[in-house]
């Protein structure tokens, strides 16, 4: 997720503080990781650098950052054009669990277990997902969903490799 | 909300709570059909309340495990345990009993009676056992409104989408307070969000009533509404929590 491109997404809706960019970062796309503070000045710096944000004035506070950023019109059309243009697809092909599988195959280790054990680590994530999901507000559904969708394709190709463990067993051997 | 009020002579008294551990109890089953094995040994046990979700790819054996576990077929070998009496040791009207009573169904596409109304179909196992018209259609409307279907009231399954019949199965299934509720592949024939939407009303109206579920998918988003899910491989049952606990 581009921090820079959000943060200047924020403020499209009117100018703000460093502090008050966090908190509305935080509550809307944070969840399980909080933006540090040297994050966000580091980024409002470069912004600033580049011609994207302008400091519209300072405040008095006890806080250690009292400039108050407004985007520029530069800056609207660079929001404008990574909003437009699609993320890349992931493309998965190195995966840590398919390299985990190989190994525990080529050293003669149990890797149907392997699979046993990350297939319930996936699923005990799942379970707690969906509970937050049916206490959560409609914002909290659409992340969990997005998180649940991904696991479950991961879950589905775990399924596949244990049914398949015995062929690429040998296929390794040749 | 508080569930509606179970009608006089459906719902099994509680139990003494060491005689209720687990509530339902298989070991050892074996279940061929002609030559090919479908259970080969299985164990599965399910506490009172909770909700099992029984995974495993299509053909694993999952459904005959949940036939045996219901008592619809009978094992090869092996027992299964309800409250502590045996199910092959019961007579066929016992079983039949039990399975009006003690044991609710939602299969995966509802399983209406066509002739019946959604009101009347609700009733259906309540009016079998017993209960007055009125009272069972009491509670019928109660369980349909619960399951945010009370507008079929009056209309024939036919009359219905696919996701409000699973609704009406489901209320149908928790309105005589069964003791365990077998819910085969409840969502496989629905869209995602009808079918989360029938998982979230199915489990928390099983927790509020303190039914225990048995739960057959294949889709891991399903099983995420369960305290638990254990996988069936061939013909056997492994608990993959028991397995990962070291690892966490």
């Amino acid at each position: 997720m581009s921090i820079s491109h959000t943060l200047l997404g924020l403020l499209e809706a009117g100018p703000r503080h460093g502090y008050d960019l966090k908190r509305t970062f935080d509550e809307r796309f944070g969840h399980d990781r909080a933006l540090h503070y040297g994050q966000v000045y580091a980024t409002m710096s470069r912004l600033l650098k580049n011609g994207f944000v302008e400091v519209e004035g300072f405040e008095a506070g006890d806080g250690p950052e009292r400039k108050r950023y407004a985007i520029t019109d530069a800056g609207v059309t660079d929001v404008g054009r990574w909003l437009t243009t699609p993320e890349k697809p992931e493309p998965y092909l190195r995966n840590t669990l398919y390299a985990k599988v190989v190994l525990a195959l080529l050293s003669g280790r149990n890797a149907a277990e392997l699979l046993d054990v990350q297939t319930a680590e996936h699923l005990r994530l799942m379970r707690e997902l969906t509970r937050r999901k049916r206490d959560g507000d409609l914002v909290d559904q659409l992340v969990c969903d997005h998180a649940l969708f991904h696991l479950e394709a991961d879950l589905r190709w775990l399924e596949l490799a244990a049914a398949r463990l015995d062929r690429l067993a040998e296929e390794l051997r040749r | 909300m508080t569930p509606p009020a179970a009608p006089p002579g459906t719902a099994a008294e509680p139990d003494s709570p060491a005689a209720d551990r687990p509530l339902l109890r298989a070991a050892g089953l074996h279940k061929s059909y002609g030559a090919t094995p479908a259970l080969a040994g299985a164990s599965f046990s399910i506490d009172a309340g909770e909700v099992v979700a029984v995974m495993g790819p299509s053909g694993s054996g999952k459904s005959t495990l949940l036939h045996c576990l219901a008592g619809i077929i009978t094992p090869d070998e092996g027992t299964v345990h309800f409250q502590g009496a045996e199910l092959s040791a019961l007579s066929d009207s016992e079983r039949s009993r039990l399975r009006r009573g003690d044991f609710g169904f939602v299969f995966q596409f509802g399983r209406l009676v066509p002739e019946l109304t959604c009101l009347e179909n609700v009733a259906l196992p309540m009016r079998l056992a017993g209960t007055p018209r009125r009272a069972a259609e009491g509670t019928a409307g109660e369980w349909l409104a619960r399951l945010e279907v009370s507008d079929t009231h009056a209309k024939r399954p036919g009359q219905i989408s696919g996701g409000q019949g699973q609704r009406v199965a489901v209320a149908r299934a928790l309105a005589a307070r069964p003791r365990v509720v077998f819910a085969d592949e409840p969502t496989g024939a629905l869209d995602t969000l009808n079918g989360e939407r029938v998982m979230e009303l199915l489990t928390a109206a099983a927790r509020d009533t303190g039914a225990a579920v048995v739960l057959v998918t294949h889709e891991s988003r399903v099983a995420a509404y369960s305290d638990r899910e254990v996988v069936v491989r061939d013909g056997r049952v492994r608990d993959l929590g028991a397995g990962a606990a070291g690892h966490r």
